[in-house]
């Protein structure tokens, strides 16, 4: 089940699966798919499951169904690397082609992909900026600015349940500006206590929208714990 | 009898020794050329009986090239014996050369070492596999005569034994007139460990038993204070074993985990008014730290040092004349083996002290001196050699030289672990060697293993080398990084994750010392001496040591056997009396279930007596079944002797909760998802080649974007769910971190014998497993449950803490 959020007065779909839809401009948003990072370890020498861009691939088609987009937009390092092109399996090749066909396909560029893979089509951009919202890779400045929703980061977040500890990718969001969790099979992901995303919201409160199996789940900042649990006292065990 | 020849003879003489019968023994079965193992307790002078027929040999015929090579399960132990070794050398000046090989040898010293060997090679499980991996393996190994194999019963069974076994194996090929010499503590099936040793053999060893030494005399302490509910540091009793160590020439306190040791470390020092030289000794020690000890303890100058299992094996100190063991001992052949390192002299008796730090732990120690008095040692058990190992193996060999397969099959299956290896999950590992094994022909272009033109496989790529050179080992640590002073000594290892936890300026207790975290420099962490009176202590991963079900079933005894307690402390007999009179005792059979109501929640405590892993198993297990049944359970936690469940509602029916069924789709579909899984996937994958070992400096510590193996593992388990690597995972984690064989053989017992207690409050025997508390990952569907669970509760809290002071207005409007 989709979480309804808004985003600077814009109306936006959170998908658990770790994707934005935006009704208004039937717009579907996924950032940080890494295709082909299983390829670029076998490349050195580690051969990781090749199913990666397939698992992604996937993923990617069953919130195409879902939602019918006209526009997917990818929110940079859409390929783990400049060579990926060349390794990507030719039926994981033509998957993406069906898919992109008769959609409005945008790339955005990362850092990870200065180059999209020339024959594949689709609008590449360095970011896209439409009604309050923009769209880019990176922020543009050392804290986000108003509307802008970014990806790069890969975050994740932990919160103790009463069951146990819980860490999944997550949205993290001040209601002004957000940063996406990755969308790709074999994207790990970096808590979103670090400052490296904390300290792009500036002094507002954030909050994270943390991705189950089927639904989203809201905690606010202070809720959540580091992923790496700081060692505890004696006597506190 | 063989007369010794000189100069050993007068050698013997001039000490006033006599050969043991076993010494005899072993040097005559040398002369014949054949392969023997020595099962003797310690002290038995084992370590001269092995090298007595090498030295003997080569001081007949001093020739050039490697003659004896040890193997030894310990870094420390290999130089130990290589310093005990030297002795006899120097003493009759004989031309030998005896070196030993570790990962802490110096770079400079393990070249010349292949360029020239030593007569006698000391060394590991993983440098031997190291030497095997290079291309002038046949050359350095061309002349071996002997394989001295110390502690053998030490690495049987376990996947560092396996390795070694794969390596004796191709020994056997390289080297075939080499004979094996196997070192054991007393065990309780010698057959199997002699198989173990003539991996690669043809004949099987001849068993060698050395004559039983003086009993031990063993107490367990009885403290003044009260003996807690939980806990395993004894904190609570560490006065008297203070007065203990006074009282001892020299002492080792063992305990079970480093963190263990550096706690028990501060606080004997703490009671330390007469300022004994107490020492500190663990894995995670830097090498020249641990040296140190070592030496200290040797030449007499400590008291006593505080060890955990680092100090178990070999490493002889004829001084130390009292053991104590701190916590449960967990199994009977470990305490034996821990209380024969005090007093190495085989007609005196080793003195030790057992400490328990909890209620159960006192009926354990009890248990342990039970079964010492039986003389029943634990079996070991002796699982199938690990897949992993396997291909850690191939790639190593195929470094080395090319292999045709169907040859190296036949060579794998003489490794005693892989007798029974069916050719093609041989085949499916070699295929995952060569580029991955997957059915998806993705990876043609990145092999590993090529063919060469005879149709042999060879490594492919330097870097494939490289990896396997980096890669060698089967134990799989958390990423550690450097302890050291700022531009002074290294202090020691301590995981990354503890590192990331703390902030500069903290503060944390490391070899025995209190530190200041002061930053990082590149994979360094920088301190400096701090004083606070409780710092933070590092954790290690590391496993626990499993507890027997052999002593498990002697715990069991003693509750059922009222008669039993009467020297049992106070406290703990009325412990036990008041349960008896509130609940029962869990009994030698079937299976005690206890349910009762509290603070809103109903309990079920189970005294299963299968150990923590096999509980932790359960414990999903029926957390399943009770959400299937309605149950609503919330949580559970589980320790070495029971379990304990927690839910809404109330279980009425346990018999039908604990059939023995649920090892059937409930297991397959947990095991799924299981964190266990993942963490045995983890090490599988690390030993494998899969995943690379994380090297200090590859990586920033901090900022990095962490790429788990969960996410290898759930893409490979949902595309290729039969591939080599899953079904590795799947039979480690049976035996291990989840312990099914464990687990079904207690619900098999149980089957028809479960008594269930119906009680209004909680039971005095529940109180321990209630302690602890469960600190787990969670996984699967109970992940979505719990976050909403936990995500309404902070609505709630929201709804009622709303605050009105603001420091920004654009309060997001989620949801």
């Amino acid at each position: 089940m989709h979480a309804r959020i808004t985003i600077e007065e814009t109306a936006l779909f959170a998908d658990p699966a770790g994707a934005l839809f935006w009704p208004a401009t039937k717009t579907l948003i996924v950032a940080d798919l890494h295709l082909e990072k299983g390829s670029s370890f076998a490349a050195k020498g580690v051969p990781l499951p090749p199913y990666d861009t397939r698992a992604t691939l996937d993923a990617l088609q069953r919130l195409i169904r879902r939602y019918t987009p006209e526009r997917v937009v990818c929110l940079g390092d859409s390929f783990h690397d400049k060579d990926a092109g060349k390794r990507i399996a030719p039926a994981d090749r033509d998957h993406l082609a069906r898919m992109m066909k008769g959609l409005d396909w945008v790339w955005v560029l990362g850092n990870h992909d200065p180059q999209i893979p020339p024959d594949l089509g689709g609008r590449v951009v360095p970011e896209i900026a439409e009604g309050k919202l923009i769209f880019r890779h990176e922020p543009a400045g050392p804290v986000l600015a108003l509307g802008e929703i970014v990806g790069h980061f890969h975050p994740k977040a932990c919160v103790v349940t009463k069951l146990g500890r819980v860490v999944a990718p997550c949205f993290t969001t001040d209601g002004r500006r957000m940063v996406m969790p990755a969308f790709g099979a074999y994207t790990g992901g970096l808590d979103t206590l670090d400052r490296a995303i904390s300290g792009l919201f500036g002094r507002t409160r954030w909050r994270v929208l943390m991705t189950g199996r089927d639904n989203l789940h809201l905690f606010p900042a202070g809720r959540l714990e580091p992923i790496v649990r700081r060692a505890p006292k004696p006597g506190q065990e | 009898m063989t007369a010794l020849p000189e100069p050993f003879a007068s050698w013997l003489g001039r000490r006033g020794w006599n050969l043991r019968a076993h010494q005899t023994e072993l040097l005559e079965l040398g002369r014949a050329g054949k392969s023997a193992l020595l099962v003797a307790p310690t002290g038995a002078g084992k370590t001269l009986a092995g090298f007595l027929p090498s030295l003997v040999d080569l001081a007949a015929d001093p020739r050039a090239g490697l003659h004896t090579v040890y193997v030894s399960p310990l870094k420390a132990l290999a130089i130990d014996v290589h310093r005990n070794v030297e002795k006899p050398i120097a003493e009759m000046d004989l031309q030998i050369r005896a070196e030993s090989r570790t990962g802490d040898t110096p770079a400079s010293k393990r070249a010349r070492q292949r360029k020239s060997p030593p007569h006698i090679l000391m060394t590991t499980p993983e440098s031997l596999a190291l030497l095997l991996s290079y291309p002038d393996a046949r050359d350095f190994f061309a002349k071996l005569r002997v394989v001295i194999v110390d502690e053998i019963h030490a690495l049987a069974g376990t996947k560092r034994g396996d390795l070694l076994s794969l390596g004796l194996a191709r020994l056997a090929d390289i080297a075939p007139q080499a004979r094996r010499v196997g070192l054991s503590a007393t065990v309780a099936e010698p057959p199997s460990l002699a198989r173990f040793l003539a991996s690669g053999l043809d004949a099987t060893p001849a068993i060698v038993m050395g004559a039983a030494g003086a009993k031990p005399q063993v107490t367990i302490l009885v403290p003044e204070a009260r003996i807690p509910w939980a806990g395993h540091t004894a904190v609570h009793a560490l006065p008297e074993v203070y007065l203990a160590l006074k009282a001892a020439r020299a002492a080792i306190v063992f305990v079970n985990t480093r963190a263990q040791a550096e706690i028990c470390f501060r606080e004997l020092w703490k009671l330390n008014d007469d300022n004994l030289a107490i020492g500190l000794h663990h894995g995670s020690l830097a090498p020249e730290q641990r040296r140190k000890i070592e030496a200290a303890m040797a030449a007499g100058k400590l008291r006593a040092v505080v060890a955990t299992s680092s100090l178990d094996l070999g490493i002889d100190w004829g001084d130390v004349d009292l053991v104590v063991q701190i916590g449960a001992p967990k199994g009977a052949a470990r305490l034996l083996q821990r209380i024969g390192r005090a007093n190495h002299r085989l007609d005196d008796p080793s003195r030790a002290i057992l400490v328990p730090g909890n209620r159960f732990e006192m009926l354990e120690c009890r248990a342990a001196l039970v079964a010492l008095d039986a003389h029943e040692i634990d079996a070991a058990p002796q699982p199938p050699g690990a897949l992993d190992v396997l291909a850690q193996h191939l790639l190593g060999a195929s470094c080395s030289e090319a292999f045709d397969e169907t040859a190296m099959y036949e060579q794998v299956r003489r490794a005693a672990p892989y007798a029974a290896l069916d050719r093609e999950t041989f085949d499916r590992t070699l295929g995952f060697v060569a580029d991955g094994g997957y059915a998806l022909a993705a990876y043609e272009r990145y092999k590993r293993l090529k063919r060469d033109e005879t149709g042999k496989w060879i490594v492919a790529t330097p870097l494939a080398q490289r990896q396997y050179r980096l890669n060698v080992g089967t134990i799989v640590e958390t990423p550690m990084l450097n302890v050291a002073f700022r531009r002074g000594k290294r202090l020691g290892k301590v995981e990354e994750n503890f590192v990331l936890g703390l902030e500069p300026g903290d503060t944390f207790g490391f070899a025995g010392q209190v530190l200041r975290y002061e930053g990082m420099r590149e994979t360094t962490v920088e301190v400096s001496r701090a004083k606070d009176d409780q710092p933070r202590i590092p954790i290690y991963a590391g496993a626990r040591m499993p507890f027997t079900a052999e002593l498990a079933a002697r715990v069991r005894g003693i509750l059922s056997d009222p008669a039993s307690w009467r020297d049992l402390p106070r406290d703990v007999k009325e412990w036990l009396a008041l349960q008896r009179r509130k609940s029962e005792m869990p009994g030698r059979e079937g299976l005690l279930v206890e349910t009762f109501p509290r603070h809103g929640k109903w309990f079920l405590i189970a005294y299963c007596f299968a150990g923590r892993n096999a509980h932790q198993t359960l414990g999903m297990l029926l957390t399943k079944r009770m959400e299937r049944d309605g149950l609503r359970p919330l949580g559970f936690v589980a320790s070495d002797y029971s379990i304990a469940v927690w839910s809404t509602r109330p279980v009425d029916r346990p018999s039908e909760l604990f059939a023995e069924d649920m090892l059937g789709d409930d297991l397959e579909e947990w095991l799924a998802d299981s964190s266990m899984l993942r963490r045995a996937f983890r090490n599988v994958a690390v030993i494998a080649g899969l995943i690379e070992r994380r090297h200090p400096g590859e990586e920033k510590t901090g900022r990095q974007v962490t790429f788990s193996s969960d996410l290898i593992y759930d893409v490979l388990r949902k595309h290729e769910p039969d591939h080599i690597l899953l079904r590795a995972t799947r039979a480690d984690a049976a035996t291990g971190l989840i312990d099914l064989a464990r687990l079904a053989a207690m619900l098999r017992a149980a089957r028809g014998k479960l008594r269930h207690r119906r009680l209004e409050r909680v039971s005095p025997l529940a109180v321990p497993v209630l302690l602890e508390v469960g600190r787990e990952a969670i996984y699967g569907e109970a992940i979505e449950d719990a976050l909403a669970d936990a995500a309404q509760a902070e609505a709630l809290i929201a709804d009622a803490m709303i605050d009105d002071d603001q420091d920004d207005d654009s309060q997001a409007e989620l949801f």
